[in-house]
Order: C-alpha cells, then sequence, then structure tokens
C-alpha cells in the first residue's frame, strides 16, 4: 500500500475535481443556451413552416398570417428590415469610420481616452429611450422638413438606430486602426505623404478586416434592434423601400403580436417563432462572418 | 543642375511643385482635423440633447409621488412603483444567474479548457451569442421558460432571459480580465504545489476582481434597459400590485412566491407610454426614460472609473 497522503492534501485534490467539473458545466451553459435558442425556434415554428409553402412566403405581398384570409409574404416584414438598416447603416458606417480616423490617427491620446468611453455610452441608452426620442424628437423635426412625413416612418427609425450603432463601429475601427504598426505610417511618411493620406492609403487598407468585422457587427446589430422600430418606425407591414412610409420590421411583429393575447400553439404564436427563426438565420450569418474577420484581424496583428 | 561639394543640388524651381503639395497635404490634414473634431462633438452633443429633452419634458413629473404610485388610467396619478420593483427582482434573478455561471464559464475556458475543436466550438458560440438579438432571448424564454418549465409569464422566466442575454458579456469579461494576468503568477503558485483551483482562488480571482467587476455592472447596466425580451414574454404593463415579499415576518422568513408573480419593468411602464395616443403620457413616459437613463449612465459612469482604477493599481 502506498503512504497515505495527508488529509488535507486528499481535501485539496477532491475540492480539485470537483471544482474542474463545477467550472466546465459553467462553460457548457453558454452551449446551453444557444442550443436552447435554436431548438425552441425550430420545435415552435415548426407548425408554421409545415403549413404556409416556401412559395407562399415569396410570392405572397402581403404579411397578415393572423387575418381570416392570411397572407404570409414575409418580404413584407425583410422590406422594414432592409430599409431601416439601410437607413442606420448610412448613418453609422460613413460617421462611425470619420470618427474611427480621427480618434486614431488625429486626435491627442487625451482627448481620445475621454472621448472614447463617452461614445460607448451612446451604445448603452436603454433603445425604449432612443425610440422615444425617434418618435417625440426627431419625427416632429423632420416633419418641419418634410411637412408630408407620417407620424411613424423608417427614415426617423433608421437615423436614430444608426447613432446608436456608431460606438460600434468607432470602437472596433480604432481599435484595429491603432494596431497598425506605426512602421508603416513612417514609411508612407517618409515618402511624403499627409496624415490623411496616410491614414486612408495605409493604414485603413492595414486595418480593413477589422473594420469590416465592426460593420458587419454593425450591420447585425441593425438588423436585430427592436424597440426603436417597434416605437418609430410602425406596425403594420408594408412592402415598399420607401423610408419615408411606415412599415413593420420582422422584429417589430415579434413585439406587435406579443402585446396582444397569445395563447400557446395559436397561429400567431407559431407566426412569431417562424419570425424569429428567418432573424436568427440573417443574424447568424452576420454574427459569424463578423467572427472570421475579427479573428483574421488578431491574427495579422 | 550643377555639382557642389560632392552634392547634387537642384534648382530651386524643382521643388516648388514639391513645396506646394506638401502644403496643401498640410491644409487637407488641418481641414480633416476640424471636420473630425466637430463630429465627435456633434456625435456627443446628440447625448447631451437626449438628457436634456428627457429632462426638460419629465423632471418635473419625478417626486415622491410618482416612485410610489401603481400605473393608473389618470396620467397625473400614474406613477413607477410597480415597475421600478419588478426591475429590482428582475436584476436579483439576472444577477444571481448569470454571474456564477458567467465567472465560472470564463475561468474554464481561460484556465482549465483543453485547446480542441470542441472548445473552439465554444468559443465561436459566445462569440455569437453575444450578438443574438435580445428579443430571440425573449422567444426562447416564451418558448422555453414559460411553456415547457411552466414558469409562467413571471419574474423567473424575465429574469432568466435577461441572464441568458447578458452571460456572454460576464464571460468575456472574466476572461479577458484573467488573460492580462501574467503566466509566472500562475507558475509560482503551481511550483510552491498548490492545485490549479488553489491558484485561480487565491491568485487570480482577486487580481481580476476589477475587471469581473466591470463587466459584471455593464452587463447589468445592458439588463436593465432591456425591454424587448421582457415583452415577448408576455410582461404585463399595467400592474397595480407588487409582487410577495421576499422576506417574511415569520418563520420561515424567507420567500420564493415572488419569483412567480407577473411583474412589469421599467423600460416596459415607459414603452407603454411612449405608444399611447395623445400627448398626456409623454411627461410620464420621459420622466420613466429619465431615470432609466440615469441608471444606466451612472453605472456606465462607475465601469469606466473601476476599470481605468484597476489598470492604474496593477503594476507587474
Amino acid at each position: 500500500m502506498a503512504p497515505s497522503r495527508p488529509f488535507s492534501h486528499r481535501l485539496n485534490q477532491a475540492v480539485e475535481g470537483l471544482m474542474v467539473w463545477v467550472l466546465r458545466f459553467g462553460g457548457w451553459i453558454s452551449v446551453l443556451v444557444s442550443l436552447g435558442i435554436v431548438v425552441t425556434l425550430v420545435t415552435e415554428s415548426w407548425p408554421f413552416f409545415a403549413q404556409v409553402s416556401f412559395h407562399r412566403l415569396i410570392s405572397d405581398n402581403m404579411w397578415t398570417p393572423l387575418f381570416a384570409d392570411p397572407q404570409y409574404g414575409i418580404g413584407a416584414l425583410l422590406a422594414g428590415t432592409l430599409v431601416t438598416t439601410g437607413v442606420a447603416l448610412l448613418v453609422a458606417i460613413p460617421l462611425g469610420t470619420v470618427l474611427a480616423i480621427y480618434l486614431s490617427e488625429f486626435a491627442p491620446t487625451r482627448f481620445r481616452e475621454v472621448v472614447k468611453p463617452l461614445l460607448e455610452l451612446l451604445s448603452a441608452v436603454p433603445t425604449v429611450v432612443y425610440g422615444y426620442f425617434a418618435l417625440l424628437t426627431l419625427t416632429p423635426l423632420l416633419q418641419k422638413i418634410y411637412p408630408d412625413l407620417p407620424q411613424f416612418s423608417m427614415l426617423s427609425a433608421g437615423l436614430i438606430m444608426g447613432i446608436m450603432i456608431v460606438p460600434y463601429v468607432t470602437s472596433l475601427g480604432e481599435d484595429s486602426m491603432r494596431s497598425v504598426p506605426m512602421l508603416l505610417r513612417e514609411g508612407a511618411f517618409a515618402l511624403g505623404d499627409g496624415k490623411l493620406g496616410v491614414a486612408l492609403r495605409v493604414v485603413f487598407p492595414g486595418a480593413f478586416s477589422g473594420l469590416a468585422a465592426a460593420y458587419v457587427l454593425a450591420i447585425s446589430r441593425a438588423v436585430g434592434e427592436t424597440m426603436i422600430v417597434a416605437i418609430a418606425a410602425g406596425l403594420q407591414p408594408r412592402m415598399t423601400i420607401n423610408p419615408l412610409e411606415s412599415a413593420a420590421t420582422v422584429t417589430a411583429f415579434i413585439v406587435q403580436v406579443s402585446l396582444g393575447d397569445l395563447p400557446h400553439g395559436s397561429i400567431g404564436y407559431q407566426s412569431i417563432f417562424a419570425a424569429g427563426a428567418v432573424l436568427f438565420l440573417m443574424t447568424l450569418g452576420f454574427n459569424l462572418a463578423g467572427h472570421v474577420l475579427r479573428r483574421r484581424f488578431h491574427r495579422a496583428s | 543642375m550643377s555639382c557642389d561639394g560632392g552634392f547634387i543640388v537642384l534648382p530651386e524651381h524643382f521643388f516648388q511643385r514639391q513645396k506646394k503639395q506638401a502644403h496643401q497635404r498640410r491644409a487637407i490634414d488641418r481641414w480633416f482635423q476640424r471636420i473630425g473634431l466637430l463630429l465627435t462633438l456633434m456625435t456627443l452633443g446628440i447625448l447631451a440633447i437626449l438628457l436634456l429633452n428627457l429632462a426638460g419634458n419629465g423632471l418635473m413629473r419625478i417626486d415622491w409621488q410618482f416612485l410610489t404610485s401603481f400605473p393608473s388610467r389618470r396620467a397625473g396619478e400614474a406613477g413607477v412603483l410597480s415597475a421600478w420593483v419588478g426591475t429590482l427582482l428582475l436584476m436579483m434573478v439576472t444577477a444571481g444567474v448569470a454571474i456564477p455561471f458567467g465567472v465560472a464559464a470564463g475561468i474554464y475556458l481561460e484556465e482549465y479548457a483543453p485547446k480542441n475543436n470542441w472548445t473552439d466550438f465554444v468559443e465561436i458560440n459566445i462569440a455569437n451569442l453575444a450578438g443574438v438579438p435580445s428579443i430571440l432571448y425573449g422567444l426562447m424564454a416564451l418558448g422555453l421558460f414559460v411553456y415547457q418549465f411552466r414558469f409562467g409569464q413571471s419574474v423567473l422566466s424575465g429574469g432568466l432571459a435577461l441572464a441568458c442575454l447578458v452571460l456572454p458579456i460576464v464571460i468575456v469579461a472574466t476572461r479577458e480580465s484573467l488573460r492580462t494576468i501574467p503566466a509566472n503568477i500562475r507558475e509560482a503558485a503551481f511550483a510552491l504545489g498548490a492545485t490549479r483551483w488553489q491558484a485561480v482562488w487565491h491568485h487570480l480571482l482577486p487580481y481580476s476582481t476589477g475587471g469581473i467587476a466591470t463587466g459584471v455592472i455593464l452587463a447589468m447596466s445592458r439588463a436593465i434597459g432591456e425591454s424587448a425580451p421582457l415583452i415577448t414574454i408576455g410582461a404585463l404593463t399595467f400592474i397595480a400590485f407588487l409582487p410577495p415579499a421576499p422576506v417574511l415576518s415569520h418563520p420561515p422568513f424567507l420567500s420564493f412566491e415572488w419569483l412567480f408573480s407577473p411583474f412589469t419593468a421599467l423600460p416596459i411602464q415607459m414603452f407603454n407610454w411612449v405608444s399611447r395616443p395623445g400627448e398626456d403620457f409623454q411627461p410620464n413616459a420621459a420622466a420613466a426614460g429619465l431615470i432609466l437613463m440615469l441608471i444606466t449612465l451612472s453605472m456606465n459612469g462607475a465601469a469606466i472609473l473601476l476599470r481605468k482604477r484597476a489598470q492604474r493599481n496593477i503594476q507587474w
């Protein structure tokens, strides 16, 4: 028999063995959550997709699954998501990129250190507050410029959503631009280029995979954003690409149906899971692309 | 061109173009500098406008009566009592679930996990989870917690949905702050015969508390402002009662009935007031929004300061 180890040693070994399993279980939880999302979306939307053919999903012009004469044109919801996301990106990508270039290449260090956390507060504002702001402040303002703008408009919601996602672009973009090696900049300066030239011709291409990751994650944010569009863009699905109109997005439809009475297994219940499944597939694509791009940028730097 | 002491001296006019170009570049740089500064200040200005707007419309509504009244059909009498109590209870569930599991997962992935395909998969999975729209967590909670597990449209379901939502934030913060600790701290502990867990518990966790706390505060501030997942699981907007108290005056002194109570929360209450037609409830919405903004902004401010301090104090 081997000489017996002191009790404290055996206790330590037992604690070690226990903690490995406790911690491992914590790691599994994240996988379980993903699994929970996928399984719930698939099983609860299954009856819906079994009942509605793919052909109807793409050929119907309206999305009215709760009406007596239902139409299942998911395009009407996708159009709303597409337009609001498009408007948001038209704000966030140029503005976010310019701010990233400015903060990374031009601004003094002290200034950047103060401004960057302040900018990030913009993405910490509760989205319901942004919705309030879009509906009750921005829309009346836009109506002064363009009197025919309806009370609910995709333009107003999209603009505010753009402001919300600016920090995603700026923060990640600035990180990746600053990780471009100083030597490259110095080389370009030595050849006589100016600061902006270096930023656009050397730093921007060098940091592009990081910036692309920032753009893709911003798109994913905009596609999944719910409260701003539910409050300010309207809840009526409409097949239109005119941002001056009101239309429901995929997310706004889920909110609208959830606000009503929603018995388990009803067509309304199934339809929000169907909309959720579509939303999940869209954002999954963007998230994975963003992850791959970001990893490439980490490897390069 | 003349030769002067071995150097080739170019005539003055040869430099004219270069000088002009350099001058132009500097002018462009100066312009961009101004534009960048202007845009930065404008973007920050939006945050200020947002706050001032809420304060201007809602500050006069915030008083003792507003904080201690239930929602009402009359805008002047309505308050946020059930909303802030609901938010508080939700956060207790969320923090109680997200912090232990998130920190455990972070420690496991950073200190224990072997480098293999499964670990890679878990990492991609967490990156994806962080980007899943919040409303999908609501749908999961509706299908799984509300109907499968039969928790009902309760504080428990809502808190669990928010916990799942912020779990990736806690995991990432834990991992990042463990990663900044140099390997020699671990090696020193192992050299003295510590087990891996002892190294984590006695050395790594104390060093990373600042970073983890920052992540936890950010996660909670995110959870407080979320409304979409709560709407999906069926949080009611008109709750004129409080959930049963968690503390009793008689044995067993603790009660968990509140977990299964219907609830409302601050963002839900605000959404309800915003989406009502007419202007009566708009000041109420602004007041609720102001309270929400003050909570989330001060939590974020605290997180920024904490991160700064943690970075300054530790020198390896």
